[in-house]
């Protein structure tokens, strides 16, 4: 509740700041102070929901697990500001609404982490995209970023007009909006509502990009701004599979109603890591290599949903930490190159060892090599689905797309390392540096001590 | 406490190394290593008197059941001190040469220790698998750094086969985590429990495939001879002399003890895909023309033998093998050792280039045929009694087995007097006329080689005594 109306007011406060305010540099400090804010009157919150949710009108519920994720995506924003807050000054004049558009979009993820009501998720999904539709459009002269926000908002708006058909069709068999009430376990499903569900898993693997409903992502990923592609493709995707997770597990997890969607949801997930990890074999540029891997990584997170236990619950939010750090990196660090392509990374580590080390570390972490964040990210997800019992097979999967992604991930290592060049590099100061000294440690912290963030679930 | 020092030293000294400059990542290389041959030998005399006190346990993740559980067996103990024996090896004979980034090198070197000893003394299987992954990363970066020409793709190769491999084990590890009792994933639970046998049928070739992958076995072997040729020599000496042993004593340590049905169940596939290995490796390494493939191939056929006998699942057999991965890794590095000053001298490794070196360097012809007699197991060197323990259980398990094993031996003896006839007997030429003999460092470590080669030939005992309480617990369990 404190990060949903902190983040609010910090979007509408900063949008006036815009008016006031010239300097860049002091609207970026303004909204890393904002943004502190909201991270710790988000945390504030949390002894008073430790043993048990907080309900607000039958509309929100404040859960521990709701308070922990903002913490992790309030948490990665910091940590994108401090790293490519300057970067914002590039795509366009107005500065201070891009930083106005992100809170928004974290309001929205707010609600998404603790909406108890289907309109809430409603209004969740739409805040959390709206913004995005925008920033992917933010450089106004440039084609591609046109491109991509117009297709973004033309299949956003389809998706979203079959999430509320979903909806429509649930409350038809329901009788109700309340998360907790639809009452849809019971012996026979009605098949309404089981129409309702189909329609809703679709929407939502929309917003996550799971295969079949993935044809966006590469587009709008590859033409919006690079830094909003670092946003959107960690920290507004977590939230979509946070708020995945939290309609599932309410109303349709247990008993005979899970069947009706787990195995459509198995092969959503098969297909996304297969897919994503493939397509990312043939990419040349690294932008859209991270484009591919952002739906590799998303079947990996699937794999919670479909496990639909509290491992997966552990395993989402690890997940969410360490792939929005991990992926948060890279992208700061490929702004600061030249050239998008393999090739620009050649002999990256003896001209700039230190960025270069955070890379491989980033991407160490999200190939899943143990003492990264990334291996126990991966690890929760996996055992979630092996605990499941019947997805076996989907694990299998899992395991060969993993040993793929080795081989994109490393060939931005090899050429770092391995390969000879002259990459062209930015200056880069001091306090860049350091965020990157501060995100890698916080990867190896999370690799060898997970528990350091979930002994607060 | 010993235990945690093994793992400790090395880390430690790793990352200092690569903050040195000049000869001090040297230095510190040969002190820490040093300093872990004197803490394993002190480790196998506290081993004899109190082993209870080689153990370490500290908390971990206790909402997983994982703790951070160190500890020692006679295996481990034998492990531990090869894998320090090897880094001071490796670490004496490289002394005179100047890597490129030499502080980088010693600093991956090291750290690759670190992670191996790691793996030798878990006893906790996620521990296990992440020092399993972690030995792997060094290694990856050293080959690829300072390897051969087409050293890129080979370890990228290398990489992706072994990690492939140890993503199955964890999906076993998993699975296996989740059946046990009190949610633990110390090896205790894991061996007390007992699995059911359908499920062990499958268990079984996560875990053999993991393992197969890294000793190697036919058929998972196509990383290895590229692997081998293409690393630089003083990390091919690691590779083959302690890295290869991971996959063994996986199977010794966390295959059998856990998994006892289904590795009897398929103890007869695995012994034949192990015979198919021998002689198939055996064979190429007849005809091989580049040295380093050829003993990079007559060390395929070697873990063949070994893995072999595993399966064979007698007393006998254990304490052959366990005996034999300690001289095995001590013979193997040998013979790389002499590789290395052979390519440093000519620059090159093809044989038909070489020839008539006796005569040049007299002191390296008569190592290297220690060594190589050694290798093929004559009595009186250390290579005997390890291979005469593996046959004799081999042949307690099935005669044909061993029949065909056997042949492995004679092809070894046919493949290994042709190289020592190739380098260093016969006409000389002009490459071969310009070598000189032995620098002192490398007979130094030569010698050292030799002398355990001939004391652990004429009396193995204490080696037998060492692994015999692991190789009774384990074939009890089987």
């Amino acid at each position: 509740m404190n990060a949903l109306i902190s983040t609010a007011l910090s979007g509408v406060v900063l949008m006036f700041v815009g008016l006031f305010v010239r300097n860049k540099q002091h609207i970026k400090f303004f909204a890393i102070a904002a943004i502190l804010i909201a991270f710790i009157a988000n945390l504030a919150q949390y002894p008073a929901v430790e043993h048990g949710g907080y309900i607000m009108y039958g509309m929100i519920e404040v859960t521990k697990f709701g308070v922990l994720f903002n913490a992790v995506a309030l948490g990665a924003t910091l940590l994108y500001f401090l790293l490519s807050g300057s970067e914002f000054e590039k795509v366009g004049e107005h500065v201070a609404d891009y930083f106005a558009l992100i809170f928004f979009i974290l309001a929205g993820i707010s609600l998404a982490t603790s909406f108890s009501n289907l309109l809430m998720l409603f209004l969740a999904i739409e805040i959390m995209s709206i913004p995005q539709y925008i920033l992917a459009g933010a450089d106004k002269k440039s084609l591609k970023s046109n491109e991509a926000s117009l297709k973004y908002f033309l299949m956003g708006s389809f998706s979203t007009g079959i999430l509320l058909m979903g909806i429509t069709l649930i409350y038809g068999a329901a009788g109700t909006f309340d998360i907790s009430g639809l009452g849809l376990g019971a012996e026979s499903v009605h098949p309404l509502a089981l129409c309702g569900i189909i329609l809703m898993v679709f929407a939502l693997a929309f917003k996550v990009s799971a295969v079949p409903f993935h044809f966006w992502t590469p587009d709008v990923y590859d033409g919006s701004p690079t830094v909003f592609t670092s946003f959107m493709s960690t920290v507004v995707k977590a939230g979509g599979f946070v708020a995945f997770l939290r309609m599932f597990h309410s109303s349709f997890a247990g008993g005979n109603i899970s069947e009706h969607w787990t195995l459509i949801l198995s092969i959503i997930t098969a297909a996304t890591l297969v897919l994503g990890n493939f397509s990312a074999v043939f990419q040349q540029s690294v932008k859209r290599m991270l484009a591919y891997s952002s739906i590799a990584q998303a079947g990996f997170m699937l794999f919670a949903i479909v496990a639909m236990n509290n491992r997966g619950a552990e395993g989402i939010i690890l997940y969410a930490a360490a792939y929005s750090i991990a992926t948060i990196g890279v992208f700061a660090v490929l702004m600061k190159l030249k050239d998008y392509t393999f090739e620009g990374f050649n002999g990256l580590a003896r001209k700039q060892p230190l960025l270069a080390g955070a890379v491989a570390v980033f991407l160490f972490s999200l190939a899943g090599i143990p003492v990264t964040a990334g291996f126990f990210a991966k690890y929760f997800v996996l055992s979630a689905a092996i605990e499941h019992g019947h997805i076996l097979w989907l694990v299998l999967i899992a395991v060969l797309c993993a040993a793929i992604s080795v081989y994109y991930y490393f060939r931005v290592i090899i050429a770092m390392y391995f390969k000879q060049g002259e990459p062209e590099v930015e200056a880069v100061s001091g306090g860049f540096k350091a965020a990157l000294v501060l995100a890698i440690a916080l990867v190896l912290v999370l690799g060898l001590f997970p528990n350091l963030l979930l002994c607060w679930l | 406490m010993l235990t945690v020092l093994l793992i400790l030293i090395p880390f430690i000294a790793g990352l200092i190394a690569f903050g040195l400059k000049g000869s001090g990542p040297k230095v510190l290389g040969m002190i820490s290593s040093l300093a872990t041959v004197v803490i394993a030998i002190g480790s196998w005399c506290r081993f004899r008197t109190a082993p209870d006190s080689l153990n370490f346990v500290a908390n971990w993740i206790p909402q997983l059941g994982s703790q951070f559980h160190v500890g020692l067996d006679g295996m481990g103990v034998m492990l531990c001190l090869l894998t320090a024996i090897a880094s001071l090896l490796v670490f004496i004979t490289i002394y005179n040469r100047n890597y490129e980034k030499a502080n980088v090198f010693y600093g991956l070197m090291l750290l690759s220790q670190a992670g191996l000893t790691g793996v030798f003394t878990a006893f906790d299987a996620l521990q296990f698998y992440i020092f399993w992954e972690l030995a792997l990363i060094p290694v990856y970066f050293l080959c690829s750094l300072w390897g051969g020409e087409k050293r890129i793709a080979v370890t990228f190769k290398f990489f992706v086969y072994t990690f492939l491999g140890s993503l199955l084990m964890l999906i076993g590890i998993i699975y296996l985590y989740s059946q046990t009792p009190d949610h633990s994933f110390s090896w205790a639970s894991f061996t007390s429990m007992q699995v059911n046998p359908e499920d062990q049928k499958w268990l079984f070739w996560l875990f053999f495939v993991a393992f197969a992958i890294k000793m190697p076995v036919f058929p998972f072997h196509t990383w290895q001879p590229d692997t081998y040729e293409q690393s630089p020599t003083p990390v091919t000496m690691i590779l083959s002399g302690v890295m290869v042993k991971m996959g063994l004593f996986g199977v010794i340590r966390w295959l059998l003890p856990v998994l006892p049905q289904g590795a009897a169940m398929w103890s007869d596939v695995a012994i034949v895909l192990c015979i198919i290995g021998i002689i198939y490796a055996s064979c190429i390494a007849m005809v091989q023309n580049d040295l380093k493939r050829l003993i990079a191939y007559s060390s395929i056929a070697h873990i063949g033998l070994m893995c072999a006998a595993i399966f064979a699942n007698n007393e006998q057999s254990l304490q052959g093998i366990m005996v034999q991965m300690f001289n095995h890794g001590i013979n193997i590095i040998g013979l790389w050792i002499i590789v290395e000053v052979i390519q440093n001298r000519l620059g090159i490794k093809n044989l038909d280039q070489m020839g008539g070196m006796a005569q040049k360097a007299p002191r390296m012809a008569i190592f290297l045929v220690i060594i190589s007699l050694a290798n093929i197991g004559l009595p009186l060197t250390n290579g005997f009694i390890g291979e005469f323990l593996m046959f004799s259980g081999l042949f307690q398990y099935n005669h044909w087995f061993m029949a065909f094993a056997g042949l492995g031996i004679i092809l070894s003896a046919v493949y290994t007097l042709g190289m020592i006839q190739k380098v260093i007997f016969g006409e000389g030429n002009e490459l071969t006329a310009t070598t000189t003999d032995l620098q002192p460092g490398e007979t130094l470590a030569l010698s050292l080689v030799v002398i355990m080669i001939i004391v652990l030939g004429v009396y193995p005992k204490p080696m037998l005594d060492l692994v015999s309480g692991t190789s009774e617990v384990v074939s009890k369990l089987f």
